[in-house]
């Protein structure tokens, strides 16, 4: 049986659930976002990342109604929700600070939405056994929001925000209160939920690792601009540009001058009096055209000896070495200064590893270990 | 415990005599026998007696009370609907004129409120009486109401209003169900603040009671003009028990409050370790 991948935006007559249209939004003289225009669809995990002031909660805010916007038009399936106050829309939130009411317990917590809807008793209260059920909170209904721990209070958000299961879920920061593990650890209580209620998930974090987990697509955004659309693999594999790069993960950078070698490949001279560099790319370079080739470290390979089979290596020196347990990131330093962050996985104990800080080691990648971008 | 130093000791001795050696006269005073207020002649409580037997205090009593209820509840009425549109309305047309205006009968002297309110009556013809303090009461005390509930409503948390919204309620029901539960205790403080400012007002008071209805204050101030009478002092004996049971009530309320979030904070601090 095969298994088709969940990818909707590749579908042309896939009809987007929110749309984005040349959406601008000023607050007096400062744009918050510049003419951005983005699709995304049902059932999609979407994030949106950058940092602070990037304009991605601004984004959200005008999705959920508490912003409107200064020029352009946002649709949800079809309709443009523009002149849709906030407490109609088929959109609920999930605050950063959770936002629970502190003065009424779990249950009227979850059931507030459902009372607003004048819903039947019968149905306020099956629903809300539900959502409890569903995110483990049982034992805490007749409990106030601060008689429970932050992360049974993440909990009750999210049940809170879904028990009217609307189309779109926004979260902002959901997990920016947690400690690391119980981060990590809801990070996949979230997807779980997202798939078994089928709620397209709209997701605001500042942190790539949380972006890169959850998501179905990340929009990684910066100064009200969005820069790039794409899955986390491809965000990571093939970043459209430096800023991207950079933002997502560890990256090494070198700038250099590039010149046609063969078909899609490319001489990059990065220095005068060095072998150039050789990489592939599929977007086209011009004759003497400036470009930065964007690698990760663990695509680079330290060994001390010269690699013969290799299209690219250079030689440094080791000048740092950060043991991350499972990893090892080596800071290698080229004869001109720059350093070039070498990644390995540690398979052998330590007591076999040879380098070590002051040595003269070879770095090298192959062509296309590689990003080529030119800006 | 550590002993206090003779510093100490003495800074706290001056302050409390300073504060309540006048009141501690009047209340030792009350239970004289004599009827020369200066001359003790043994403890007794008879002017209690003839205090209860006193139709004109028992009635001035009770205007008092009626006025201060009446417009305590109004004041705290406007009064919180004026502090939520200058902290929740934006920058709308004459905010900063308005809420300059508010705070103004704050440091108005009360001779002026007092003589103002007098002329707007005699000018609009409203005889003086219960409604013409009720309204000049409401009219000083709603100022303070709305200084408290404003200074609640500043660190009131916007997203538990917008997340009543989100979740499909209009604003009104958003006030009523989130925001105006979660800000009753300042509410409420502004509340008993009214009642307390309505309750020992002379100045405003005097200029808008006519012959029909005469509050406590004036009541006690034009009897001690005929000279000071053992009764006088066993009704503010009266007054200060009713005020100190009232503000030891307000505080144990208070405190044992936040004794119980700190005991619940606490305990889920530990469930969720």
């Amino acid at each position: 049986m095969s298994q088709t991948v969940f990818a909707p935006w590749e579908d042309p007559d896939e009809k987007p659930l929110i749309r984005f249209q040349n959406v601008t939004k000023r607050f007096g003289e400062f744009t918050a976002i510049y003419d951005l225009t983005l699709d995304i669809f049902e059932k999609e995990f979407f994030a949106l990342l950058g940092p602070s002031g990037c304009g991605k909660t601004t984004m959200m805010r005008m999705l959920a109604g508490f912003e409107s916007v200064t020029e352009g038009r946002i649709e949800l399936a079809g309709a443009d929700i523009g002149p849709v106050p906030p407490n109609e829309r088929a959109v609920n939130m999930m605050f950063q600070s959770y936002a629970l009411f502190p003065h009424i317990s779990i249950w009227e917590n979850i059931a507030f939405g459902l009372r607003r809807d004048k819903k039947s008793k019968a149905e306020i209260e099956a629903r809300v056994e539900e959502m409890l059920k569903l995110v483990r909170l049982e034992k805490f209904a007749h409990r106030k929001p601060h008689q429970i721990s932050g992360g049974q209070r993440q909990r009750v958000a999210l049940a809170r925000s879904l028990a009217k299961a609307p189309k779109l879920l926004l979260l902002d920061e959901p997990l920016g209160a947690l400690d690391k593990k119980l981060r990590q650890e809801t990070q996949f209580e979230l997807m779980d939920i997202q798939e078994t209620t089928g709620t397209t998930f709209v997701i605001v974090t500042h942190d790539q690792e949380e972006a890169m987990t959850v998501a179905s697509r990340v929009a990684v955004m910066d100064e009200g601009r969005v820069i790039q659309v794409a899955t986390p693999a491809a965000i990571y594999e093939y970043p459209n540009s430096v800023y991207v790069a950079d933002f997502i993960g560890d990256v090494n950078i070198i700038e250099g001058l590039a010149s046609a070698s063969g078909p899609e490949e490319y001489a990059l001279n990065w220095k005068e009096g060095q072998a150039p560099l050789t990489a592939t790319s599929q977007k086209p370079f011009s004759e003497g055209q400036k470009a930065h080739l964007a690698i990760r470290p663990e695509k680079i390979r330290i060994s001390t000896e010269r690699p013969d089979d290799t299209v690219n290596a250079m030689q440094g020196k080791v000048l740092d070495i950060a043991y991350l347990g499972n990893l090892s990131t080596y800071h290698v330093e080229l004869p001109d200064g720059q350093v070039i962050k070498a990644q390995t996985a540690n398979t052998r104990r330590i007591a076999r590893r040879n380098i070590t800080w002051e040595d003269p080691v070879w770095i090298s990648w192959s062509a296309t270990a590689g990003v080529m971008l030119d800006q | 415990m550590k002993r206090m130093s003779w510093f100490n000791v003495t800074a706290l001795t001056l302050g409390f005599a300073f504060l309540y050696l006048p009141m501690l006269v009047l209340v030792i005073y009350s239970f004289n026998a004599s009827k020369l207020v200066t001359v003790w002649a043994g403890f007794s409580t008879k002017w209690y007696g003839t205090l209860f037997q006193n139709e004109a205090f028992l009635d001035a009593a009770w205007v008092t009370v009626k006025v201060a209820v009446i417009s305590s509840t109004f004041a705290t009425i406007l009064g919180t609907m004026a502090a939520y549109v200058l902290v929740r309305g934006g920058r709308f047309m004459g905010r900063t004129l308005f809420s300059g205006m508010i705070y103004a009968p704050l440091v108005m002297p009360e001779v002026i409120t007092g003589l103002s309110l007098l002329l707007l009556f005699i000018g609009i013809g409203l005889d003086r009486g219960v409604l013409t303090i009720v309204l000049a009461h409401t009219t000083f005390s709603m100022c303070y109401v709305s200084v408290v509930v404003s200074s609640r409503l500043v660190t009131f948390d916007r997203s538990l209003e917008e997340a009543a919204l989100d979740l499909g309620s209009t604003n009104w029901e958003a006030f009523r169900l989130v925001t105006l539960p979660i800000i009753a205790p300042a509410v409420i403080s502004g509340w008993l603040l009214a009642f307390t400012l309505s309750l020992d007002d002379l100045v405003i008071a005097s200029f808008t009671s006519g012959p029909s209805a005469t509050t406590l204050p004036i009541k006690i101030f034009s009897a001690v003009r005929l000279g000071v009478s053992p009764e006088i002092n066993a009704l503010s004996t009266i007054m200060i028990l009713i005020v100190t049971v009232g503000v030891v009530t307000a505080s144990l309320v208070t405190k044992r409050n936040a004794i119980r979030a700190q005991n619940d904070a606490q305990a889920a601090e530990r469930a969720a370790n």
